[in-house]
Formats: C-alpha cells, sequence, structure tokens
C-alpha cells in the first residue's frame, strides 16, 4: 500500500510527481474498492482494520509511539478524496504554472502535501495523526509563500502558519490530556477506553474536573480547537482568506478540498468519544460549525475577489459538515449526521476543487483576482463557464448535483435534532446559492467582455488540454457523486444506514436555493446599477460583512494595543533596562579595569624582567617558608 | 693551599647569578644583555656541577644537566642574535629603549 507520493526537485519534475500521484489514485481506489466490496465487511459491520503497525519510538514500557495505518471508511475515503483532488491538481499545475521559474519546487511541495495529508488520514494513533498534522501545516506555509517575492503572499503564509500553530497549540494539551487518562495513544484502544462506560480510564477522566467541566470534555474540546485552526472554524478562520494568495491550484487542493476538512476529519475520527462520552463538547462543535456557516457566508456576499468569495464558501461550507457532526449521535439512524458530513465532505471536495480550478483558468485568462474586471467571459471560455455553472448548482444544493444530496441529508439531520441550528443552516443554504450566483453571473455574463488592452501578450485561450481534463473529470465527478448510496458505506458504527429520501423535506431548501439564484440572475446578468443600490440601502450591514464583521481587526487590536503594550512593552523595558543593563555593566567594568592597569604593558624588556624576577623571589619565599 | 668546598662554589655562583641578573635589569644594549643572560645561565650550570661532585658523586645528572643547559644556550643565543639582527636593520639601534614599539 505504498499509497504516498514523492517529492522530487527535477526538470521533469511535473511530470514525473504528476505520474506518481496517478499510480497513488490508482492504489488509493483498489485500495477503497477492496476495503469497501471485498474484506472490510464482517457481518455487515465495517471494521477497523490495522494492516501495518510499527513500533517507532519505544520510550519505556507502556509509553511507545507507533507508526501505524489504520483502515476504516473514512479512511479509505478520504484517501480516494485526497489522491483524487491531489491528481487533478498535479495536472492541470502542469498548465497553470507552465514557465514558472520554481516549478519543480513547487511538485514537491505538492508532493510533500499530499504525503502528509495521506499520512495524516491512514493514521493510526493520535500523536501520528499530530506529526502529519503539522507537515501538513508546514507544506501549507511553504505553497502559500510560493510567489515569495509578494509582500501580501508572505504576511499571508504567515498569518497562516501562526494562526494554525495557535490552534494546534491546543491539539496538542488536548492530545495529552486524553492519552493521559487514556493511557494510550492508539484510536482503536482510545476510543474503546473512553466509550465503555465501565472502563477505569473513562471513570476517572470524568471524575477529574477543571472550572467545573469534566478532564475528558476539556480535552476533546482542545482537540476541536486543534480542528477548528485547520479547518478555519469561527473564530480562527482568518488566515484561510489570506491564504488565498498561493496559486489557485494550491487553494483548490489545501484551502478548499483536503487540508481544511482535516478538522472534521479529526473530530469524525474521534466521534465515538466525543458522541458517548462527551456530549457537551460535540454541542460546542455544532454551534461553533453552524455559526461559522452563516458567518461566512454572509461576507461571501460581499466580497470581490474571486478567490476570497471562494474562500469564504469553503469556510461556510465546512461549518455545514461541523455542524452536522456536532448534531449527530453515535449509531444507528441517529447516527445520519455523520454519515451527512462525511458525504458532503466527499461532495465538496470534488465541486470546490472545481470551483476553484475554474476560477484558476479565469484568472489565467483575465490576470485579476477581482470580480469587477470580468464579466461576459462566456464566450472566451465555454469549457470553464459549463463546468463552473455545474459547480454553482452542485454547490448550491439544486437537484439533481452532488451538492443536493449531501445538504439535504445534513439539513435532515439538523432538522432531527437541533430546530436552532436547523434555521441557521436553511438561512446558509439559501446565501450559499445566492453568493456562488453572483459569482458565477459577475464572471460569466454581467457587461460584455473588453480584453485588457495593457495585455499585451492577449489572448491564449483556455490553457489547453492539461487545464481543461481536470475540469470535466471533476464536474462529471459533482455530477453523479450524489447518487452513491453513501450511508451504506461510511456510518458512525460501521453498520450500513439507509438513508430515505423526503421529497417534502427537501422543498424549503431547493426553494430557497432557487430564491437565491433567481436573486442572484437579477442582480447580476446584465450590467446595472442594482446591486449598488442595494449595496447602499443595506450600507451598515453591507460594510460590516465586507469588513469580514472586523474579525481581523479585532484579533489586531488585541495583539497590538492589548498583548504588545501589557506584555510586550514591560518585557522590553526589563530586557533594556536588566539584561542589556546587566551586560553593559560587564562591559564597562571590563573597560575601566583595563583602561588602569594596561601602562603595566610598556614595551620596556627589562621592566617585564623585574616583574618576572619579583615573582620568582616571591614564589620562592612562598615555598621556602611557608610550605614547611 | 685549600681545597674549594660546595660553598664555595655555590658563593661564586650566586655571585655570578646576581651580576648576570644586574647587568640584565642595567644595560640598554641588547648583546651586553644577551651576555648577562649566559652569565645567570652559567651559573646555574656551576650549581648543578658543585652539588653533582659533593652530594651525588657517584652520579652523572648534574653533568647531563649541564650539557644540556649549555646546547640550550647555543640554540637561544643564535635566536637572540637573530632577533637582534631584525632589530638593527627595522631600528638601527640595539638600545632597548629605543625599541618599545610593543605597548598598548
Amino acid at each position: 500500500m505504498g499509497l504516498f507520493g514523492r517529492t522530487y526537485l527535477k526538470n521533469t519534475a511535473g511530470i514525473i510527481s504528476t505520474c506518481l500521484s496517478f499510480i497513488s489514485t490508482c492504489l488509493a481506489f483498489y485500495t477503497a474498492y477492496g476495503y469497501f466490496f471485498e474484506y472490510g465487511k464482517i457481518n455487515g459491520v465495517y471494521q477497523k482494520l490495522i494492516p501495518f503497525n510499527y513500533l517507532w519510538l519505544a520510550f519505556s514500557e507502556g509509553l511507545s509511539i507507533n507508526m501505524g495505518i489504520l483502515l476504516d471508511p473514512i479512511t479509505a475515503m478520504m484517501l480516494v478524496v485526497v489522491t483524487l483532488i491531489s491528481l487533478m491538481v498535479h495536472i492541470y499545475s502542469l498548465g497553470y504554472l507552465k514557465g514558472e521559474e520554481r516549478f519543480p519546487t513547487y511538485y514537491a511541495f505538492l508532493g510533500l502535501f499530499t504525503f502528509s495529508m495521506l499520512g495524516l488520514v491512514v493514521a493510526s494513533n493520535i500523536f501520528q495523526i499530530y506529526i502529519f498534522w503539522e507537515l501538513v501545516g508546514v507544506s501549507s506555509f511553504l505553497l502559500i509563500g510560493y510567489y515569495y517575492e509578494k509582500p501580501s503572499a508572505v504576511a499571508a503564509c504567515k498569518k497562516a502558519f501562526i494562526v494554525t500553530r495557535f490552534a494546534d497549540l491546543g491539539f496538542l494539551i488536548g492530545i495529552l490530556v486524553l492519552s493521559f487518562y487514556a493511557g494510550t495513544l492508539d484510536f482503536n484502544t482510545l476510543i474503546q477506553r473512553l466509550t465503555s462506560p465501565e472502563s477505569n480510564e473513562l471513570k476517572s477522566a470524568l471524575a477529574a474536573s477543571f472550572l467545573g467541566i469534566s478532564a475528558l470534555t476539556w480535552g476533546m474540546i482542545l482537540v476541536f480547537v486543534g480542528g477548528a485552526g485547520k479547518s478555519a472554524m469561527f473564530p480562527l478562520h482568518i488566515w484561510l482568506p489570506d491564504a488565498m494568495e498561493g496559486p489557485t491550484p494550491v487553494s483548490a487542493l489545501i484551502h478548499a478540498a483536503t487540508m481544511v476538512v482535516a478538522g472534521v476529519f479529526l473530530v469524525a475520527r474521534l466521534f465515538p468519544i466525543f458522541a458517548i462520552s462527551a456530549p457537551d463538547a460535540l454541542e460546542i462543535v455544532a454551534y461553533v460549525g453552524a455559526i461559522s456557516a452563516l458567518f461566512a457566508a454572509i461576507i461571501a456576499c460581499t466580497q470581490t475577489d474571486i478567490k476570497r468569495v471562494l474562500a469564504f464558501s469553503t469556510m461556510s461550507q465546512i461549518g455545514f459538515m461541523m455542524f452536522a457532526l456536532g448534531v449527530s449521535k453515535y449509531g444507528g439512524e441517529e447516527g445520519l449526521g455523520y454519515t451527512a458530513s462525511m458525504f458532503h465532505l466527499f461532495t465538496h471536495a470534488l465541486f470546490k476543487a472545481l470551483l476553484f480550478l475554474g476560477a484558476g483558468a479565469v484568472i489565467h485568462f483575465v490576470h485579476s483576482n477581482n470580480m469587477k474586471d470580468m464579466g461576459g467571459l462566456r464566450k472566451q471560455l465555454p469549457i470553464t463557464h459549463f463546468t463552473f455553472l455545474i459547480a454553482c448548482l452542485a454547490i448550491s444544493g439544486v437537484p439533481p448535483f452532488a451538492g443536493f444530496f449531501s445538504k439535504e441529508e445534513i439539513l435532515l439531520a439538523a432538522f432531527q435534532h437541533n430546530q436552532t441550528i436547523y434555521w441557521m443552516a436553511l438561512i446558509t443554504s439559501g446565501l450559499t446559492a445566492f453568493y456562488m450566483f453572483r459569482l458565477y453571473f459577475s464572471i460569466f455574463w454581467n457587461k460584455s467582455y473588453h480584453p485588457n488592452h495593457q495585455d499585451e501578450h492577449g489572448h491564449h485561450g483556455e490553457g489547453g488540454f492539461v487545464m481543461m481534463m481536470p475540469l470535466v473529470l471533476l464536474s462529471v465527478g459533482a455530477c453523479l457523486a450524489g447518487f452513491i448510496p453513501f450511508g451504506k458505506f461510511v456510518s458512525s458504527d460501521g453498520t450500513a444506514l439507509v438513508s430515505e429520501f423526503h421529497l417534502q423535506f427537501s422543498i424549503a431548501p431547493v426553494a430557497l436555493g432557487l430564491t437565491g439564484i433567481f436573486a442572484a440572475l437579477f442582480l447580476y446578468k446584465t450590467e446595472n446599477d442594482k446591486p449598488d443600490k442595494m449595496a447602499s440601502s443595506l450600507r451598515a450591514l453591507y460594510q460590516i460583512a465586507y469588513h469580514k464583521f472586523y474579525i481581523d481587526e479585532i484579533y489586531l487590536f488585541i495583539t497590538q494595543k492589548i498583548l504588545f503594550n501589557c506584555i510586550g512593552k514591560p518585557a522590553a523595558w526589563f530586557d533594556k533596562n536588566v539584561v542589556d543593563g546587566l551586560v553593559n555593566a560587564t562591559g564597562n567594568t571590563t573597560q575601566v579595569l583595563s583602561e588602569k592597569i594596561k601602562k603595566i604593558q610598556s614595551g620596556k624588556v627589562q621592566e617585564y624582567a623585574v616583574y618576572f624576577l619579583v615573582g620568582v623571589f616571591g614564589l620562592a619565599m612562598v615555598f621556602i617558608y611557608m610550605w614547611k | 693551599m685549600m681545597e674549594p668546598g660546595l660553598y664555595h662554589l655555590l658563593f661564586i655562583s650566586a655571585a655570578l647569578f646576581f651580576i648576570g641578573v644586574y647587568g640584565f635589569l642595567t644595560r640598554r644594549n641588547l648583546i651586553a644583555m644577551l651576555m648577562s643572560i649566559e652569565l645567570i645561565l652559567n651559573s646555574v650550570n656551576l650549581n648543578f656541577i658543585a652539588f653533582n661532585k659533593y652530594v651525588w658523586a657517584d652520579k652523572l645528572d648534574g653533568l647531563f644537566f649541564t650539557i644540556f643547559v649549555i646546547a640550550i644556550a647555543a640554540a637561544e643565543a643564535a635566536v637572540a642574535i637573530a632577533i637582534i639582527i631584525n632589530l638593527t636593520k627595522n631600528f638601527q639601534s640595539i638600545d632597548v629603549e629605543e625599541t618599545e614599539e610593543m605597548k598598548y
């Protein structure tokens, strides 16, 4: 099961790593096929298989870290998603980044990312997942900062790294808390020990409490903080929009389809513990997810940079996945949210990667990220136009595209368990349709396209076969993925879950979605001043949303004003006056002293001889009279 | 005539030593200083010989030491004269008071 892309630094790096990526995709499909249809199922329940487990670091008896592969339905699914999207992005980048100077470096980073992501999804213990988690973080950092000449890209990659590191601190503490109480790092043992009500580990973890909340809940919340950082959940989402400074295929791979769902994956991986032993933590997951979804959708309606719109849409969709997990329960019919979340993860990866790659094609063509520079591109970019439309329909939840099915399941799960979240989700899905079609109409319809005359190298079409093929393949996926009977394969306890299709139930979301689409059609289909009028009539709200609810500003305020003034300033004072003072005092003393004694070195040989003689006589006296 | 004893020799040796030290500290001429050092070395040699003869007459250690000291004194003289020649070239003088370049 060599599922790892490799890193290569050669001239033909692109081709080589694309081939390797293709091979690993084939292997992933083979593995998933084998798992789901041949050996995975025992008595109708999908087992957790550990085909490989290697004792990596043995610290002492009872404390050791393994490196292993854990295969269960979500792993198999993630393997397919990661390798497939990675392959698409590899192929696409051959065209998109053609002629870039650091082309091999780019592929090396891409390979590193794919490797770490695969390591993350197959990890058999929580420490291994942490290692790969950090590797994913660093490769994301490298890829965001790929255009390192651009100051904004450098700032963005630092921001992404620092924010996610901050969250990872929570994750690490969470790991330590959990493994301390469970006495193991291994997922299977951990879940088993912390879910069976009669185990001693669970009792001790529930008995110990801090600020009135049990240690187990704390541990799970902290782990979720890590996941929320990686998955750009409110309020740790600030890095994701800025991460769009990276090359567009990278945004498609990392910041849309794979890395950002790592947090969802993590929660899903530990789901039995969340659901059975720490329902409070799961409640938090649900609300954070729902708030993020709504919040990001509102912001997305006002942004003008197409990649930022997509970034906020990603955040919103991940919010969907999170609260779907949050409202779920363990096992059986009640586990619908879990299945729905994983299903949405799968379909979202397909259509969001498609959207990003489509946006990449548009950017490639127009040389601008700004929606205002675009319009009327449907003639120039027919394939991109068509695939983008499919992706928009899919994300808006219009039947029969992929997003419809997964979103219905999520909404159903929310409806069954938590009405508040259901209404938030409903509004969000309407907004989703609106902002996606706002994007779509602004790019491909609206005003007619005037080629920018400053742009000397002018028209180069849609970017050739290598860029169009992934788009077409992914759009096929976005059309058909919804028909996969997902509940049969992925469910919270491994048994098949047959989700019925409720026609009456789906009327409301679809109607809302269509309303959103028609609103966008009305406002953005042709060039007019309606959007501006809307914006000015809702000025305050529009401004707040346009500035992303001033979250960035709040962070800046907290870090600069409060942190810098209250901690930074005294620390700087201490450093300047005490630490530097000590160092300076040492230096000054030495200088003054040497100034005084330097006269001894006169250059007169005979003076030295006198000193020498006096010394010798002195020593002789000591030896003769005192050492008897 | 009286046979010279150990104390006579030690006295001469001590006298030589202090003459050498005095010369080394007062002479300004480098050649004279070098000669004073030779005097100091020879006073040490004399000491060695005296002790060897009067205290451990059946041993040769003192003699060997003396021979070593003479050999090293020869080498030292060669080095010192080389230094003096260089000084002469650079300063047109072998007076130590005029060659006080190496100081703070």
